[in-house]
């Protein structure tokens, strides 16, 4: 059978009354809103897009890859990141270089769609080739294809 | 036309639009000081060519956005029942601002011309009877929508209301008892001068207990948060789920409506209506002249002080934006400051009022302190829902019964008992 079981909590007449707990939350809330109307600039809210947040120093945003001092990519397609990143957004290909280079890639296709954002690709890198220290963060685009950042669009930055 | 035909209608037409006008700064109100209260900076972005308005706008915005929308009927629902109850939901309310006396009566060369719209010796019982009817537009649109959880939504809520209305009606009667007459007008005039020499005599000291009560109910009665278990938007399903569109945005309107003429029968009944604290009809018209050139110099002094902070303001809407929006504080603070000029030039030009015209300066200021009271308990309505959480039913139900009507007898027996001992009936 189902009973109910009374735990003694007795409230005196002041807590039964409620009034004087409602006019602390009141007194509390009034506190908060003359605060903020008194002080607006001192609210935290940030006004995006017209003001920014400060991003920290090592904060990973959209990737890059970088040059050598000829412009050519400092990558030598060894599909280091390509294998580290757990997402599978990176897709390489690589083709032959005459001038003492083995290898460059021929195409470099980053799915940004596809990206965690773990910097996975940026620790396997062993030439320092791919950093993810642009801060870019506001990654949109019209479709899909935009989306896939290739050779060119990476160096660029 | 004569005054007495023209001015009841202009009457009517203030007891109509009030309320309607008010309705933008009500929802604008409730999210900003919603937003303040919990350190958000509420509504910013619409704007019309830069303006703003610190988040007006999107009053507007709300209202393009409602009526754009696709109007749902769902199968099988009674049609005429379905659209009825968001048009009584609209309509019951603005009909209790009707009996709001505005102003204190004109007297012009022996007519007396009450400034409300309708003048009714049993105004009161007339408030609780509109109030009433508002549990119909719940109940038929809960129960038209053809849907068992709107039904029982609209069941919680019409059984609370219905409960409410005995601890409400009972909390009046103290007041009533006091004015000894039914009539708001009587009641708001009763409400004049002082006590003891410093308080104003308002019923809210001479009826504290009645007013708590009083307060409680009419939160329950308009659904407001502790009480809104009507709706309880976020958690359960309330009577308008079948709503869609402007029938929707009706009853969200009527819900602010309902409050504003909460607040109006609040400051007519508690805090002394229309009455400005420590001046009586009479002291004002004596000084008509002298009250105006107040009036200009407040208006003139608030003008100026809200073009400072315009100009506080324009600077930082200049290191913000980069857009046309950084102009609107120029703009109005250039408007302010204009409004500022012509209260100043004005007051050059003030001489002394004739009769008439003095009459009908004290009632715009009786009517300015009888908005300001309105807004100021519309206010306590938003802190309040931005402050506690809401009560679960068996709560509500204990409250109101067990408490608060126990209490409202309590209340008529000590005010009855008082005013026999003091021979005042």
């Amino acid at each position: 059978m189902i009973g109910v079981r009374k735990i003694g909590r007795p409230m005196d007449l002041k807590e039964r009354s409620y009034l004087v707990e409602v006019a602390r939350g009141l007194a509390i809330s009034m506190a908060h809103f003359a605060r903020n109307v008194v002080k607006q600039d001192e609210m935290p809210t940030i006004q995006y897009p017209e003001e920014k947040r400060v991003l920290p120093e090592r904060f990973r945003g959209r990737h890059r890859l970088t040059q050598r001092e000829d412009g050519t990519p400092r990558c030598v397609a060894c599909f280091c990141c390509q294998t580290a990143c757990p997402a599978d957004c990176i897709s390489i290909e690589a083709t032959e270089r005459e001038d003492g280079y083995e290898k460059v890639p021929a195409r470099f296709d980053l799915n940004i769609l596809r990206c965690v954002f773990c910097g996975l690709c940026v620790e396997a890198c062993p030439c320092d080739a791919i950093r993810m220290d642009t801060g870019k963060y506001e990654l949109s685009g019209d479709d899909r294809g935009s989306l896939i950042y290739d050779l060119n669009t990476l160096l660029k930055d | 036309m004569s005054v007495e035909t023209v001015v009841p209608f202009v009457m009517v037409l203030i007891a109509a639009l009030l309320p309607l006008s008010l309705l933008p700064v009500m929802i604008w109100a409730e999210r900003k000081v919603s937003a303040f209260i919990q350190d958000r900076t509420g509504p910013n972005r619409a704007e019309i060519l830069g303006i703003r308005l610190g988040g007006v706008i999107h009053a507007i915005a709300d209202v393009v956005k409602l009526m754009s929308k696709e109007e749902m009927t769902p199968a099988r629902v009674n049609r005429f029942y379905f659209v009825l109850g968001p048009f009584l939901a609209l309509f019951v309310p603005l009909v209790s601002f009707a009996i709001i006396p505005l102003a204190d009566s004109l007297n012009l060369g022996g007519t007396v011309i009450p400034l409300r719209a309708v003048t009714l010796n049993v105004g009161i019982l007339f408030v609780l009877a509109v109030t009433s009817f508002h549990v119909y537009a719940v109940v038929f649109g809960a129960w038209a929508s053809n849907n068992s959880f709107t039904l029982l939504g609209g069941l919680r809520s019409a059984a609370q209301m219905i409960s409410y209305e005995l601890g409400l009606g009972l909390s009046v009667v103290g007041t009533v008892m006091v004015a000894q007459s039914l009539d708001l007008g009587r009641i708001v005039e009763h409400q004049g001068g002082t006590l003891l020499g410093f308080l104003p005599a308002w019923n809210l000291f001479l009826q504290p207990l009645g007013f708590l009560i009083f307060l409680v109910c009419i939160f329950a009665e308009t659904n407001r948060n502790p009480f809104d278990l009507t709706e309880g938007e976020s958690e359960i399903v309330g009577y308008h789920l079948e709503y869609s569109s402007m029938k929707f945005a009706m009853f969200f309107m009527g819900e602010y409506i309902a409050i504003i003429g909460a607040s109006a029968v609040t400051a007519t009944l508690f805090f002394g209506g229309y009455q400005v604290p420590y001046l009586d009809t009479d002291f004002l018209r004596a000084h008509s002249t002298g009250v105006l050139r107040v009036m200009l110099v407040s208006m003139g002094a608030i003008c100026f002080v809200l073009a400072l902070l315009y100009r506080r303001y324009h600077r930082r809407l200049t290191a913000l934006y980069h857009d046309r929006r950084r102009n609107e504080a120029r703009m109005l603070g250039g408007m302010m400051l204009l409004m500022g000029l012509a209260a100043v030039v004005a007051l050059l030009f003030v001489s002394p009022l004739p009769e008439a015209g003095g009459q009908v300066v004290v009632a715009a200021v009786q009517m300015t302190t009888l908005l300001v009271k309105i807004l100021v308990v519309s206010f306590f309505f938003i802190w309040i829902r931005w402050t506690l959480p809401r009560f679960r039913y068996d709560q509500l139900m204990g409250l109101g019964w067990k408490v608060l009507i126990p209490l409202a007898l309590l209340n008529i027996f000590l005010t009855g008992a008082l005013l026999v001992f003091s021979g005042r009936t």
